[in-house]
């Protein structure tokens, strides 16, 4: 089932896991249970993926993060906000991230 | 923002196996001690558990993470902990937690006498790989015969039931020893049980002389102790799909050397370290002018400059040159330097006991008749041909999943 997602809210990067290069490509590494680490598998973000996951520092809210990739990467933002809630639905899914207690 | 979907992919860890021509590291063994408190008959590496020598010159807990932090920079994916025995080291839950913190795949091999609670709570929380168990006996007596040490035969069933207890996965194997054949029964159905094994055991039974060359008179047990390849297939050929899977290894894997020493791949994208920070190619070579010592360098330097050179050291030994140079049955014959060294304190010395298995398992797969000397053969290509059909070009993860299925075989 997907998790909401609320744009008021900051999201930080969880200790279930650890991201890392590997080469050349971004991946994710699940390290515990809780992620659903079966010892085997890696999850790789790719370009787009990846610069929104580095936004997310447990401070910024979604909705500034969506404002600054829309900016950066001249983008409409209502497709923005679509891929970024989608991807993080996904990590939330999987508890790769968490949802800041403040923003 | 460009229009990506599917931003998040989910792969499997072999997919990151890369075949290049440059250095890759994916792959490290670490032996972090090659003290045991098992004094197994058969063993190539284990010294006593209270070796004082030993365990004063073993690489320090700050030199393993520094080195494990390296090899993630140069992209390695997969670390194995091994021995001697590494729950024997006061620190080992330390390093393997950092090694799961720096995004690396951990797998442990053990006796399991030395699990306890904690670390059975830790592998729940932090799952390794995989862990690996060798089980020397299911009864007190033939624990002790294997090991010496038959009071530990309780500790590895509690270190077992502790895994159960958490539902950490792990898989079993066996050293096929004298000893342990009236156990094979109740071992098998046993292992049967245990949610990770889906295929009957392995066993261990091609043994290799102690590496270190260190102690004569074990090396002339351990030859005693090797298995005839008929029994070995035996216990092989029950595997599923055990010749469709030497029809895909030799239709990718085998062929003549040629005069260059080292054919593997070894020291490309794996290696192995000692129990004192000397980088090998591999588990087995341990010539002193092939290690490569971590203290005075770094991996990078290692594989950028160190291996490369010894990959191309060529062979001089006549006998080698007339016969495993021109075999086909490299690949399926486990002549190596590291294991000419073992026995023979060189790199290129024909090791006959791996030519006979060699020889008489190509002679079961078909690919020569009895009495053919392999390198005598001139049709060797369409041998391989007919036996495994055009099968060059696996794909990475396919090429990985068969050296691991035919070395636990080994």
């Amino acid at each position: 089932m997907k998790k909401k997602i609320d744009l008021k809210a900051a999201y930080a990067i969880s200790d279930n896991v650890v991201s890392r290069e590997v080469h050349g490509e971004f991946v994710i590494v699940p390290i515990t249970s809780e992620a659903g680490n079966s010892g085997e598998e890696i999850y790789s973000l790719n370009e787009t993926g990846k610069a929104i996951w580095d936004k997310l520092d447990g401070k910024k809210k979604l909705q500034k993060i969506i404002g600054d990739l829309a900016k950066e990467f001249k983008a409409d933002i209502t497709a923005v906000e679509n891929d970024t809630i989608g991807l993080l639905e996904e990590l939330l899914k999987r508890k790769m991230i968490i949802k800041a207690k403040k923003a | 923002m460009p229009n990506e979907k599917g931003f998040l992919k989910k792969a499997p860890m072999s997919a990151f196996f890369k075949n290049t021509q440059k250095t890759r590291l994916t792959k490290l063994e670490i032996e972090l001690t090659e003290r045991c408190n098992n004094a197994c008959i058969h063993c190539y590496i284990n010294l006593p558990a209270n070796d004082k020598k030993s365990k004063k010159k073993e690489i320090s807990t700050r030199r393993i993470k520094s080195i494990l932090k390296e090899s993630v920079e140069l992209g390695c994916i997969e670390v194995l902990l091994t021995g001697g025995e590494p729950l024997l080291r006061k620190d080992f839950e330390e390093i393997y937690l950092f090694a799961k913190r720096q995004g690396l795949y951990v797998s442990v091999f053990t006796n399991a006498t030395l699990i306890t609670s904690k670390l059975a709570k830790t592998f729940k929380k932090f799952p390794p790989k995989a862990i690996q168990i060798t089980i020397y006996g299911m009864s007190k007596e033939t624990y002790g015969e294997v090991t010496g040490k038959p009071r530990l035969f309780d500790d590895a069933m509690r270190g077992v039931k502790l895994l159960q207890k958490y539902n950490v996965p792990f898989t079993v194997k066996a050293a096929l020893l004298p000893p342990f054949k009236k156990d094979i029964k109740k071992f098998e159905k046993w292992a049967k049980t245990l949610p990770a094994m889906n295929d009957v055991p392995d066993y261990c039974m091609f043994y290799v002389l102690r590496s270190n060359r260190d102690n004569e008179a074990k090396n002339e047990l351990i030859k005693k102790l090797r298995v005839p390849l008929k029994s070995g297939l035996k216990m092989f050929s029950r595997k599923e799909h055990f010749k469709k899977l030497w029809k895909e290894y030799c239709g990718e894997y085998i062929g003549p050397p040629g005069e260059k020493l080292f054919s593997c791949g070894t020291g490309v994208t794996d290696g192995s370290i000692d129990a004192y920070g000397k980088l090998r190619m591999c588990i087995y070579l341990r010539h002193p002018e092939m290690v490569y010592d971590l203290k005075k360098g770094s991996l990078q330097d290692a594989y950028t400059n160190f291996f490369p050179k010894i990959r191309k050291i060529k062979a001089k030994n006549k006998l080698y040159l007339e016969r495993c140079a021109k075999c086909f049955l490299k690949g399926l014959c486990e002549q190596c330097p590291a294991k000419s060294w073992a026995e023979y304190g060189t790199l290129d010395t024909p090791v006959e006991y791996f030519c006979i298995i060699a020889h008489d398992m190509a002679q079961y797969l078909g690919l020569i008749k009895k009495g053919e000397k392999a390198w005598e053969v001139k049709n060797w290509k369409s041998r391989i041909k007919k036996f495994a059909g055009n099968k060059k070009g696996a794909n990475n993860e396919k090429k990985d999943r068969l050296k691991s299925s035919v070395c636990n075989f080994r």
